[in-house]
């Protein structure tokens, strides 16, 4: 999740109130975002998804600061007409269909401010924005632009301009071939025969969404007072949003909004609305899902904490608040406003009967009762890889790969139980001999009967590993526990290519194939480089509890 | 303890070989007169001092051992001696190999060693000639004394030679595995005067049982016995019972709590849907969190089947809120995405399903499980990939948010945390939502141990048919434990070493 780091003296600034350390801390951590670290000049917090509006040190002061009670309620933003025009080209329609657009003057940018508002970019870009994929923001220095603006899409062999931090100027395959941004975004338009462009009245290209601006009208410099904004994606609603977040920002820096009319040839749009959205909320339903009895008066005051107003059953919802889809949002809302730390805690008064699963209990008492008989449980990954499952057991067995695993180690699912033992008994040469072990754990393979195509069983699977073990002791052990179920059970030869030949058994219970155990071939006991005979079993206790059950 | 009593502790051997003490303090000769195996005489020896009857200084020996060219040349004989007996005449170096027998190497060592010994002379050239001297022919009269050393009785203490052989032995240690020389410690017992006491008193004549027996019970020879007093504070070598995994024994701890508490046991397959685990609990489906790199997805078969009827609801309430009331994310939901395969990243999932076959008159109801889940995470000391969750759902029309906080307080105090916490956090699926964290036993700080909330209108009604508040809660198994076990790398909870898992303590929550 995004942390954004903020500067102390501009967040008391913005705050308007200074706290103490403690307090501070305390209060952030119940505001609903995770405090990483606090020190002298700097505050790291974690700000979770759904919050976007608190990714800047601004909106982030702007929601502590009515939590904290400093201000209160919704914040009151004007936006003023600017007449400035972007024209939205049909072409657009197949590649980035939309674009939300502001212009905010008056700012007065230094190093730090310039990081600030490239910091709020970036943060919006990485988590609203789905890496650029949902929405992509575009900021540049009006001054350097001349309106209307227009956002088409061209041919890529003919976009050529200036991309940022580059000396020269490159066509837009070249851009995607041998630019940073390019490289990094350059798959959001893989395959497209045209590619989205601003251009101004002069016909000098801005930018090529979602990838990069131009050097030349696409950078913001400490001479820069006012900015042109625009988002660009998929979804109007999201870009609405976005430009919310990013305007409201830049209002806290001083910035004053105007707005843009957005011609869209059929349709026409005024974008930002910074009108707040009205929602219904029923307190009764509200009080019951929180287990409390807030009256109105204590409602609104509750809720102008975390920056809505409240009339009439009716709460406004700030323009930069991406969260709100329903009325238990403004539950939460209510409940970090009352302080989760200040709820009761109870257990209601009702009955309701226990039940363990009976497979699950099953499976306990068949390790109880191997624990009586000596053996040491082990809990083993169902996760493992191909070398571990076939190679060195000397079997060639299908199994299922997972797609996308980030080690080479564990990459696909267990097709049996017994390698895992193995393993165990190969990390273990160490420790004291005999060493008699079990696991039960989950099998996987490829089935179309069941709804993910895939079965799984859980086996139990023993390995001991000692200078006088032999098949007499595996075999005694599914005697003891077949017995002990009172099933009766037929062994017959079989031939398994990590057994030693001859010394190797299937178990048939009900005329299936629960199990098979033997002596552990040499070729697999030196692949797991052990010098310890290992006689083996493994059961497939779903099967087995079919029938005890 | 008195002499009677402690001559009545002694044990066969330790009665075997004390007599012998006073005589000799060898120790091989002690074996031999006693006709007892080394072993047996080193632990009557240490018995015996344990009781202070003798005490043993330590002494260090050298021991020679043939190592396997000495073993090899001891059969047949030196490779210089083998080399100097075929010169008769003068013959060229290159006739060697094929005359002797020898390797390359011992060819050259054996020039080396005859040339110091001015046993032979080398002639230069294009094709060097070797001739034997006087002096060559004059020690091929005899044995070499290198010789003879390797023909002795091995192991030898070197103590144990002559001088003539000392210096034979210091040749041998230059060249390549012929003797290896180990510095060993030997123990030299003599009596104490308690012990010069015991002998002389006499040990003899007393006889003293050393083991009850069936047949001594069953002819009643017992009688008038005495049997040899044991000293019982000795420590005695350690055993190993078969034992339950500890975190086994903790899961069945946990599973008690829940049932106690009047909860089912919900359990479920670890391969599901993206539809199950993610969908039904309106993840939106470009949620971080679906991202390939913190979910595990199956290459094949890649999709599973979807449930028809719930399908159109839970695309609905995605697309549009469908008829909860909520907004909904606003996107076209799509069936493939919904259709992934993969290991379920949260027992979350089992809750979805739980609900998905409740009834009304089944409320109110309650469910937990304890479970693998797996991330797509590297390992590390903080992380794992396949690791355990302990998951718990109350469906309850009157449930509420402090109810969530009450039962989190009771299951925490069972496990031994004094206090709970909960904190604001964001999960797609529930509304409110909050981070549960614990006051650490004995660091006393805050430890984050998992996630909880109620679940929203867009997770519960689509699955049970109306609205119902259903509080939710996904708790990390492995940290809940950690500090019981004394563990600080959370890999070491499943290193499955045999050790820890013998010697591990029993949950005794």
């Amino acid at each position: 999740m995004p942390t954004i780091n903020i500067s102390r003296k501009v967040f008391e600034q913005l705050v308007g109130r200074k706290l103490p350390l403690e307090k501070l801390k305390d209060r952030i951590s119940y505001l609903g975002t995770d405090l990483e670290s606090v020190t002298e000049n700097e505050i790291i917090v974690e700000v979770f998804p759904n919050r976007p509006d608190m990714l800047s040190v601004q909106g982030f002061a702007r929601a502590f600061s009515s939590f904290i009670g400093a201000k209160k309620g919704l914040r009151k933003y004007t936006v003023e007409k600017s007449n400035e025009k972007v024209i939205i080209e049909k072409s657009v329609a197949d590649v980035r269909p939309y674009t939300a657009c502001a212009i905010v003057k008056n700012l007065h940018f230094d190093d730090e401010k310039i990081k600030e508002v490239i910091d709020i970019q970036e943060k919006l870009h990485i988590t609203y924005g789905r890496n650029r994929k949902k929405v992509a923001i575009g900021i540049y220095p009006f001054e350097k632009i001349k309106t209307p603006i227009t956002f088409t899409a061209k041919k890529p062999e003919e976009i050529i301009f200036q991309p940022l931090e580059s000396s020269k100027k490159m066509s837009a395959l070249q851009i995607l071939k041998e630019h940073p941004a390019g490289k990094a975004y350059g798959h959001l338009l893989q395959g497209r025969e045209k590619f989205p462009v601003f251009i101004d009245a002069n016909n000098e290209v801005l930018s090529m969404p979602p990838i990069i601006n131009s050097h030349k009208t696409g950078k913001i410099s400490e001479n820069t007072k006012d900015v042109f904004i625009e988002c660009s994606g998929f979804d109007f609603n999201v870009l609405k949003k976005c430009l919310n977040i990013i305007v409201t920002a830049l209002s806290e820096m001083n910035g004053k909004i105007y707005s843009m009319e957005l011609d869209y040839g059929n349709r026409k749009f005024t974008t930002p609305n910074l009108e707040p959205e009205e929602m219904k909320v029923d307190i009764s339903y509200l009080n019951k899902l929180l287990g409390l009895k807030l009256k109105e008066p204590v409602f609104k005051k509750l809720i102008e904490m975390m920056g809505f107003d409240y009339k009439n059953s009716r709460v406004m919802v700030p323009s930069y608040r991406a969260d709100i889809i329903h009325q238990v949002d403004i539950a939460e809302d209510i409940a970090i406003a009352y302080g989760y730390e200040n709820f009761e805690s109870a257990i209601p008064n009702v009955a309701t009967i226990g039940q363990e699963d009976k497979f699950e209990a099953f499976k306990s008492k068949i390790s109880d009762l191997l624990v009586g008989l000596g053996l040491t449980e082990t809990i083993a990954y169902n996760v493992t890889n191909a070398e571990f499952q076939c190679k060195k057991m000397s079997t060639d067995i299908d199994f299922i790969e997972l797609a996308n695993s980030i080690s080479a180690e564990y990459n696909i699912l267990r097709v049996w139980v017994l390698p895992s033992l193995m393993e165990i008994l190969s990390n273990n040469k160490h420790h004291e001999y005999p060493q008699k072990i079990f696991t039960i754990g989950t099998v996987f393979r490829k089935n179309g009967k069941f709804d993910t195509n895939v079965e799984e069983n859980e086996r139990l699977a023993i390995a001991i590993a000692s200078e006088k073990t032999d098949y007499t002791e595996a075999r005694q052990i599914i005697d003891y526990l077949l017995r002990s179920l009172d099933l009766k059970y037929d062994i017959i030869e079989a031939e398994h290519s990590s057994f030693i030949p001859g010394r190797a058994a299937r178990v048939i219970v009900n005329g299936k194939k629960v199990a098979y155990l033997g002596e552990i071939s040499p070729k697999v006991i030196r692949s797991w480089n052990l010098e310890t005979p290992v006689t083996a079993l493994e059961l497939n206790l779903s099967e087995l509890f079919e029938t005890v059950k | 303890m008195d002499i009677a009593k402690l001559i009545q502790t002694l044990h066969p051997l330790e009665r075997k070989v004390l007599p012998i003490l006073e005589k000799t303090n060898s120790f091989d000769e002690i074996a031999k007169q006693a006709k007892l195996q080394k072993v047996e005489v080193m632990r009557a020896l240490q018995w015996l001092q344990n009781k202070k009857i003798i005490s043993l200084r330590q002494e260090l020996k050298e021991i020679i051992s043939l190592d396997e060219n000495g073993i090899k040349y001891r059969e047949k004989g030196l490779p210089e001696k083998k080399f100097l007996s075929i010169l008769e005449t003068e013959i060229p170096l290159s006739s060697i190999p094929e005359k002797t027998g020898l390797g390359k190497d011992e060819i050259g060592m054996s020039i080396g060693l005859l040339k110091q010994k001015n046993a032979i002379e080398v002639k230069a050239g294009k094709e060097p000639i070797i001739k034997i001297t006087e002096q060559g022919k004059k020690l091929l009269e005899r044995k070499f004394p290198e010789e003879e050393l390797l023909k002795k009785k091995f192991p030898i203490d070197v103590k144990d030679l002559n001088q003539e052989e000392k210096s034979a032995l210091e040749n041998l240690k230059k060249r390549r595995k012929i003797v290896n020389v180990d510095v060993v410690k030997e123990k030299i017992p003599s009596l104490t005067e308690l012990g010069k006491k015991i002998v002389k008193e006499g040990i003899k004549g007393i006889a003293i049982a050393d083991k009850l027996t069936a047949s001594m019970l069953k002819s009643d020879l017992w009688e008038g016995k005495t049997f040899r007093r044991y000293d019982v504070k000795i420590n005695v070598p350690s055993i190993y019972g078969g034992k339950r995994h500890f975190v086994s024994q903790a899961i069945s701890y946990i599973k008690r709590i829940w049932l106690d508490l009047g909860f089912k046991e919900m359990t479920g397959n670890m391969v599901q849907t993206s539809f199950w685990d993610l969908d039904a609990l309106f993840v939106p489906q470009d949620h971080p969190a679906r991202d390939m790199q913190d979910t595990f997805y199956i290459k094949d078969p890649k999709y599973g089947k979807l449930p028809k009827e719930l399908m159109k609801k839970i695309m609905a309430v995605h697309e549009n809120g469908w008829t909860t009331g909520s907004k909904g994310w606003r996107y076209m939901w799509s069936e493939e995405i919904a259709k992934e395969n993969l290991l379920r990243t949260h027992t979350t999932v089992l809750s979805a399903q739980a609900i998905s076959k409740l009834k009304k008159e089944n409320l109110p109801a309650k469910f937990f499980s304890v479970g693998k889940v797996y991330r797509n995470e590297t390992l590390s000391w903080k992380s794992l990939f396949e690791f355990i969750q302990v998951e718990g759902i109350v469906v309850d029309p009157n449930a509420n948010f402090m109810h969530l906080k009450g039962y989190l307080k009771e299951f925490f105090a069972k496990m031994g945390f004094e206090d709970v916490r909960i904190r604001p956090a964001h999960f797609p699926y529930t509304e409110p939502s909050a981070e549960v964290d614990v006051l650490h036993p004995v660091k006393k700080q805050w430890v984050e141990l998992g996630g909880s909330g109620i679940f929203r209108p867009e997770v519960v009604k689509p699955l049970l048919g109306f609205e119902c508040p259903v509080l939710a809660w996904g708790l990390g198994m492995e940290r809940t434990i950690m500090e019981y076990y004394a563990i600080k790398d959370v890999r070491d909870v499943y290193k499955n070493d045999l050790k820890q898992l013998r010697e591990s303590k029993v949950w005794m929550k």
